[in-house]
């Protein structure tokens, strides 16, 4: 398995790193002289300089017989580009990016650029898991399958408080799958009530949270 | 007729200048208000301080109402980005986007992209200037 990386910051060279402990065959590619001075140093032929959304760069770093290319630059456009030329141009089928401002990420669905990774929108999430008093949070999102994990709490005036899963309307498109109470997670079942506190997991089309938000827990309320 | 221009270089300032003469309603977006600096006193046209991947700045901009889209920061990714969302999302009717690097540039037109490669076009004018010239010392 050959694997080109574009991206020689802390992610890159991590990544290459620990690949060529496992023996994979690396290419990690880097456009700023100091940043690459350390790279070579480290890692040897492995480190290449140059562009990597530069067409000449990555043939000369061998992308014709990569197997997946890795875009973790800290510019978007860049790894946007590094994905499309890899993908449409090399027909690689393995491409994955790093987003680094969520705001982009619409950018990269429109392009196709599957899978991504935002170290932001990840940290978030878990800051949010860990709050104390958390509404709803995303918590996985299935980029293939255009499904998302989200988890609810309910609060003691929430509409759902107190009633039974099956007498709660969800939105099409919704599903309950856990409920957490009291520290033990049981699958949510038509019988399953809700009580004040308890974490429930649903299932779920992104674009729906503010419904299911709102079928739980009512119009939103401002957090002081 | 609306246009956005993207980018207000020393290229991006002129295409909105001559745009606006010919009577089009032209809106600037740019990153850096200093950039604004390169239109001319007069110009009728309106300014976006902003980032064209932002779409908060495109919409005010009025993306959804133009007619054209002119796209030409001094980054050759950002530009190619810009100019497919600017075609795929908000479906502009004519995105025409100025590529540096020439391989990148042939790559994306075939890719069906209305790109416009400057340096291909100086490469042409230096190297035909020269031969041109060899052809009539030697003819």
């Amino acid at each position: 398995m050959y694997i080109l990386i574009a991206g020689g910051g802390k992610i890159g060279r991590t990544c290459a790193t620990r690949l060529v402990a496992r023996g994979q065959e690396v290419t990690v590619i880097e456009q700023d002289p100091a940043r690459y001075a350390i790279l070579e140093e480290e890692l040897e032929h492995v480190a290449q300089y140059g562009d990597a959304t530069e067409i000449h760069v990555l043939e000369r770093c061998g992308i014709r017989r990569a197997d997946l290319v890795v875009a973790v630059t800290g510019d978007d456009e860049d790894n946007a580009i590094v994905c499309q030329v890899a993908r449409e141009r090399y027909g690689i089928g393995k491409v994955i990016a790093r987003v680094n401002d969520p705001r982009n990420q619409e950018a990269f669905d429109l392009l196709g650029i599957a899978p991504t990774v935002s170290p932001t929108t990840s940290v978030m999430a878990l800051i949010e898991h860990e709050l104390p008093e958390h509404e709803l949070v995303s918590l996985l999102l299935l980029r293939r399958e255009g499904l998302e994990i989200a988890e609810v709490q309910i609060a003691p005036a929430s509409p759902a408080a107190g009633r039974a899963v099956r007498d709660i309307n969800l939105p099409a498109g919704v599903r309950l799958i856990s409920v957490m109470s009291g520290g033990e997670a049981e699958i949510a079942v038509g019988d399953t009530v809700l009580e004040p506190g308890d974490k429930v997991l649903a299932i779920l089309k992104p674009g729906l949270e503010d419904l299911l938000r709102e079928t739980l827990l009512g119009a939103r309320t401002v957090r002081r | 007729m609306h246009a956005l221009v993207i980018g207000c270089g020393r290229v991006g300032s002129a295409v909105a200048q001559r745009l606006a003469a010919e009577g089009w309603s032209v809106a600037v977006v740019d990153e850096a208000a200093e950039a604004f600096g390169r239109l001319d006193e007069g110009f009728p046209g309106q300014t976006f301080q902003g980032h064209a991947l932002d779409q908060d700045v495109m919409r005010a901009a009025g993306v959804e109402a133009a007619d054209a889209c002119v796209v030409a920061t001094n980054g050759d990714n950002t530009n190619l980005l810009v100019a497919q969302i600017v075609d795929r999302k908000f479906g502009v009717p004519y995105v025409v986007v100025r590529v540096l690097d020439p391989v990148r540039a042939a790559f994306y037109t075939s890719l069906g992209l209305n790109v416009v490669c400057p340096t291909a076009g100086a490469i042409d004018s230096l190297a035909g200037a020269v031969l041109a010239r060899s052809e009539a010392v030697s003819g």
